[in-house]
């Protein structure tokens, strides 16, 4: 479906610590849309600094009480000027939205279980992939890793949904002492071959690598949300690539928006 | 009232001033599915070269105030992957295409620009003698007046199309470039390609961008541009087709003002990529407004103070 731009209205800014928030915009036609792993691009400003949109994976897809999808949310931390504005933004402003954009996950159907992996803002795109993969009861856990116990958020979420949790902390105040990739490779270590799973990955590009590996290693696909930095999300301006191999093995730049942001983790060549 | 957008480019005319800016809007079909490609002036496409490249490294782009940098470094499917695969869905959809047409040599120029030649549905050529983000190819042409008027005349004698040489605004004087243009046949010059800019992270201290500079448009150029397009129409007899930072009608109608019988839109179309529909009206208001039948007669028709 073709991407809309809406002038979506804040309904909600909710500030889940310093350096992140979750920012829910009344956007019924993109919500309707979204597919789990796809993104929006938000304009910051109306006025030229920042100049650009940016890019936000849909991390939830809400609805009212009769089940019609009317808003979205994200999940935003706070790295900059333009997501400076977003932390500021209350409920009743008004934020351009354009999307949905981008390729969404494959979902996985049982007997298959699907493994999220998270780190940091990386959790962006699961709470939608949750839901999905909920309707279609597959088994779910959630490896997510943060710098400290308070930058785990939404635990009793994903808890509801049946989600098992594997945390870890860079600072061990909760769960494993380390980075997420640890757990992960406990657990992978200790399931049966015969029993098929698909890892789902977002965070930062070098657990993005070492969770792909993993996959590798282990004989199980993996598919990966990838972050670079976008100019305009629909493929205009060639800036947000990432190297993957083609059919042949040849690697080759391609945009992330069009072609992403989920590759096979198999697919993709990290610099 | 009834207002008249057309615009002449050579023995090109061309429904409205409107086309998009080469590098900015793929090769316009990733666009069609939200713009009708038809009701552009024409569709500017990425710049080709005769094979495949691969671009630069990623950070290929950064903002600055009002404006970004880009060093994407050409990348492209090559003319022949164009022609085949792109050309006859942008006829389907009636789209004028103009190709960007680059070269790391004069005969890769040439080679290019006559193979286009014999495309249906290409509309005409720009020539790329400005991108400023490749060492091989482009600005060693549109640095140096004499290479400048050696690729036009060169691509001048392969094909009969509209041939728009696109000039840098990294010289001392560009109109003598649009002179030279003009002297060597082209039947007009487009301007400005982006200025040749850096950024550094300054707790890093690298660069902001993998290939350290970059080409620097958006709002931040508009003055410099309009400027650089009213020095080149002063000057040359053929179209000067305008660009640098457009984001809104009313920057369309300074470079007409300025001097430009058609403009390119960029960097605005990321922010705003339903811009073409708002500008369109834009400018007709604004020529009811101001009781101008034809949106020619905007053209060069600055007012001075004395």
């Amino acid at each position: 479906m073709a991407p809309i731009d809406l002038d979506a209205e804040v309904l909600r800014n909710t500030h889940l610590s310093a350096g992140y928030h979750v920012l829910v915009l009344a956007a019924p036609g993109i919500a309707a849309a979204t597919r789990p792993g796809q993104f929006v691009m938000i304009r910051t400003t109306t006025g030229t600094d920042p100049l650009l949109r940016r890019p936000f994976s849909v991390f939830e897809i809400l609805r009212d009480a009769d089940g019609t999808p009317e808003a979205i949310s994200i999940l935003c931390k706070l790295v900059g000027p333009g997501t400076a504005r977003l932390a500021g933004a209350s409920a009743g402003d008004r934020l351009a939205v354009l999307g949905p954009l981008g390729k969404p996950f494959d979902l996985v159907a049982p007997p298959s279980e699907a493994w999220m992996v998270a780190g940091g803002v990386g959790l962006a795109p699961f709470a939608a992939l949750t839901e999905s993969l909920a309707a279609l009861a597959t088994p779910t856990r959630l490896f997510y890793g943060g710098r400290s116990r308070t930058d785990l958020f939404y635990l009793d979420w994903f808890e509801a949904r049946g989600v098992r949790l594997d945390l870890a902390t860079e600072d061990g105040t909760r769960g494993t002492h380390g980075r997420v990739t640890a757990p992960l490779e406990a657990a992978l270590r200790v399931m049966p071959a015969d029993r098929p799973l698909t890892i789902y990955v977002c965070g930062p590009e070098p657990m993005l690598k070492a969770v792909a590996a993993l996959g590798r290693v282990h004989g199980r696909p993996s598919q990966v949300s990838t972050e670079q930095v976008m100019g305009c999300g629909l493929g205009g301006c060639y800036s947000c690539v990432v190297r993957v191999r083609d059919e042949s093995g040849t690697p080759h730049f391609v945009r992330s928006c069009l072609n992403g942001p989920v590759f096979r983790g198999e697919d993709l060549v990290w610099e | 009232m009834n207002v008249d957008l057309c615009v002449r480019i050579g023995s090109l005319v061309l429904k409205n001033p409107l086309m998009s800016a080469s590098g900015c809007f793929g090769y316009g079909l990733e666009y069609a599915d939200i713009v009708d490609l038809s009701s552009l002036g024409a569709v500017v496409v990425k710049g080709l070269f005769l094979n495949e490249r691969e671009g630069h490294q990623p950070p290929r782009i950064v903002e600055t105030p009002s404006g970004m940098l880009n060093a994407i470094g050409l990348q492209g499917i090559g003319v022949h992957r164009f022609v085949r695969e792109k050309m006859p869905e942008l006829r389907r959809l009636g789209a004028v295409v103009i190709v960007n047409v680059c070269g790391s040599s004069l005969d890769e120029y040439v080679e290019v620009s006559r193979i286009l030649s014999d495309v249906e549905g290409v509309a005409a050529i720009e020539l790329n003698i400005s991108c400023p983000n490749i060492k091989e190819g482009g600005i060693q042409f549109g640095c140096n007046l004499s290479s400048t008027h050696e690729v036009v005349s060169a691509v001048r004698r392969v094909t009969t199309l509209p041939l728009i040489p696109k000039l840098t605004p990294n010289v001392t004087s560009v109109s003598s470039f649009a002179r030279a243009a003009e002297e060597a046949g082209a039947d007009a010059v487009s301007l400005v390609n982006t200025f040749l800019a850096m950024a550094i992270d300054v707790d890093t201290r690298r660069p902001k961008l993998s290939n350290t500079m970059g080409g620097l448009s958006g709002p931040a150029i508009r003055p410099i541009a309009v400027r650089m397009v009213y020095e080149c129409a002063q000057l040359v007899r053929i179209p000067v087709v305008g660009m640098g930072g457009i984001s809104s009608a009313r920057d369309v109608l300074e470079f007409m003002i300025a001097g430009a019988t058609a403009v390119q839109i960029g960097t605005a179309t990321f922010v705003d990529p339903f811009i073409w529909s708002t500008l369109r009206s834009g400018i007709e208001e604004y020529m009811a407004r101001h009781n101008v039948g034809r949106v020619t007669d905007l053209v060069g028709s600055m007012e001075r103070w004395i």
